[in-house]
């Protein structure tokens, strides 16, 4: 039978078990610290150098999530979405999430709007950020700071 | 009040009542801790406002991925009577029109009422001569949810009578009986404290009107029964199998709880 | 047994930017998860989502394991002519599906 602190871990998809972790958070902080590395990494490789703008980006996200197994996600991105000015591509980012990157959407003119709808999974309250690039090579961004609870009643598979 | 003295008093009531009324349409004497008609309220009410979306719109439920399935298998012959659903039932769009609005439903054959579920797997076996479908398989869920569909928005339909009198009388005794570790029982969350938080998630009230639903956090359709034995599992209480009596029984009483609501089915829930 | 469902308007008007919603049918396994004796259970994701107007790419999905099950995917297209809409997902262990739509545009 597993420990509540064990299928925390599970439910969060986490790779490690969390042993150290303190009662608060629901991240060993030394595995925060990896992720948030982790994420920065992720931004340089698609940002590289160059300075990300905030705005032209809305990024919506429930702020109080039901479920941090699906979460409905929506990125809008100002913009004429014509030839010479359009959104290339929107990116999503997590800091605390095992792996930074949630999805990344590869667009043009032909989309009328720069816009993408989903669902994503959330380990924890964080910090989610959405990154659009311009066809001029700029880059615009949002985020969204969400709070993810634990249902008080944890399952573990199919009982 | 105990739940004794309220039931015999729910008795006497209605035994005075038969005297008077056709004891048919005598409605069951609501107890003291019952919540009013005019509360109820679906899980839908408590779920945030992005939840409720992803149930409003057909092209974003996943629980639709299922009821597709559902369509594909009415119409598919099966068994060694190589019998479709439909040669017998025809289009479920017409014909399963509030069918799963009266479940679970009193079966004279059996002596007893049975899920929407058993009633599946009684003319697989009995009709289309083919083996049953295991509980909360993807086929069993799909065909259930497909039926329950046809009865969306629908109020719930259940009346109590004389032969399904002792299963409704099991089933709510079963709401209140403290069961497990936690010694618990369901009303005290579900009656007496719903929208109140318990660990960061708010109690709902525990009407089953969208069953089979899309459970976030199963990433999958279940079923009632399914979640029946997660509840009872946070109890600390020992789970009844899946087709158990006792979960019909159940069932029963939740349904007739939640009778006039509206069917939702395919839910989706946190 | 359905494996995906796209929503999409079946005609439009020249120009009028349209909305598609798509689902699909996978559990996306995150590769994070174990086994209750400890087994880590393998990645099983769809990893790339396409949407071609008459052959043509409009729109394209990385997906990653923070992608919830049974993904849901909504964009927009402009109506440019009439033809078909197609949607490809592809992902580990050979997954690919795909759904077509015809659109009439006037």
């Amino acid at each position: 039978m597993t420990t509540r602190r064990e299928f925390l871990v599970l439910a969060c998809g986490a790779a490690s078990a969390a042993a150290a972790a303190t009662v608060e958070a629901q991240i060993d902080p030394n595995q925060a610290m990896v992720r948030k590395a982790a994420y920065q990494e992720a931004l340089r490789r698609v940002v590289g150098d160059a300075q990300v703008h905030r705005g032209r980006v809305k990024l919506q996200l429930p702020p109080l999530i039901d479920n941090g197994n699906s979460v409905p996600l929506s990125v809008a991105v100002e913009s004429p979405m014509t030839d010479a000015d359009h959104v290339k591509a929107i990116h999503v980012f997590t800091e605390k999430n095992p792996l930074p990157d949630v999805v990344s959407a590869h667009l043009g003119p032909r989309a009328g709007r720069a816009g993408l709808s989903t669902r994503v999974r959330l380990a924890d309250s964080q910090t989610v950020i959405a990154i659009a690039q311009l066809s001029d090579g700029s880059f615009w961004s949002d985020s969204a700071e969400v709070v993810v609870t634990l249902s008080a009643c944890l399952e573990e598979g199919l009982i | 009040m105990s739940v004794r003295t309220g039931a015999l008093r729910c008795l006497a009531a209605a035994a005075v009542a038969c005297v008077l009324f056709d004891f048919a349409n005598v409605d069951t004497e609501v107890g003291a801790t019952e919540i009013p008609l005019a509360e109820r309220r679906s899980g839908y009410e408590f779920m945030g406002r992005e939840t409720r979306m992803i149930q409003d719109e057909d092209a974003t439920n996943p629980g639709m991925l299922w009821v597709l399935d559902g369509e594909a298998l009415w119409n598919r012959k099966a068994g060694a009577a190589d019998r479709a659903c439909s040669d017998c039932h025809g289009d479920a769009r017409a014909n399963m029109k509030g069918i799963a609005a009266r479940y679970p439903a009193f079966d004279a054959a059996r002596g007893r009422p049975l899920s929407l579920e058993q009633r599946i797997n009684a003319c697989r076996t009995e009709r289309q001569k083919a083996a049953a479908l295991p509980f909360e398989s993807r086929e069993l869920l799909a065909l259930t949810a497909y039926v329950a569909l046809q009865s969306r928005g629908l109020p719930v339909d259940i009346t109590i009578d004389e032969r399904t009198r002792p299963f409704f009388e099991a089933g709510r005794e079963t709401f209140y009986r403290r069961q497990g570790q936690l010694n618990l029982a369901c009303t005290q969350c579900h009656d007496d404290h719903w929208g109140a938080k318990l660990g960061g998630s708010p109690i709902p009230q525990a009407h089953p009107t969208g069953y089979p639903l899309y459970r976030l956090e199963w990433q999958s359709l279940g079923s009632l029964e399914r979640r029946l034995r997660n509840c009872l599992v946070g109890m600390r209480a020992e789970p009844y199998a899946y087709g158990a009596p006792e979960f019909v029984d159940l069932e029963l009483y939740l349904m007739w709880r939640a009778r006039g609501m509206k069917i939702e089915t395919p839910a989706v829930r946190p | 047994m359905a494996r995906a469902v796209v929503t999409l308007p079946a005609q439009a008007r020249r120009g009028e930017i349209v909305e598609i919603k798509t689902l699909a049918a996978h559990a996306m396994e995150t590769g994070f998860r174990r086994t209750q004796t400890g087994e880590l259970i393998p990645r099983d994701i769809i990893r790339r989502f396409t949407c071609t107007y008459n052959d043509v790419e409009v729109f394209r999905v990385d997906l990653h394991p923070a992608v919830a099950a049974n993904p849901l995917i909504a964009f927009t297209t402009v109506a440019t002519e009439s033809g078909t809409i197609a949607f490809q997902w592809v992902g580990d262990n050979g997954y690919s599906v795909t759904e077509t739509a015809s659109i009439r545009v006037e």
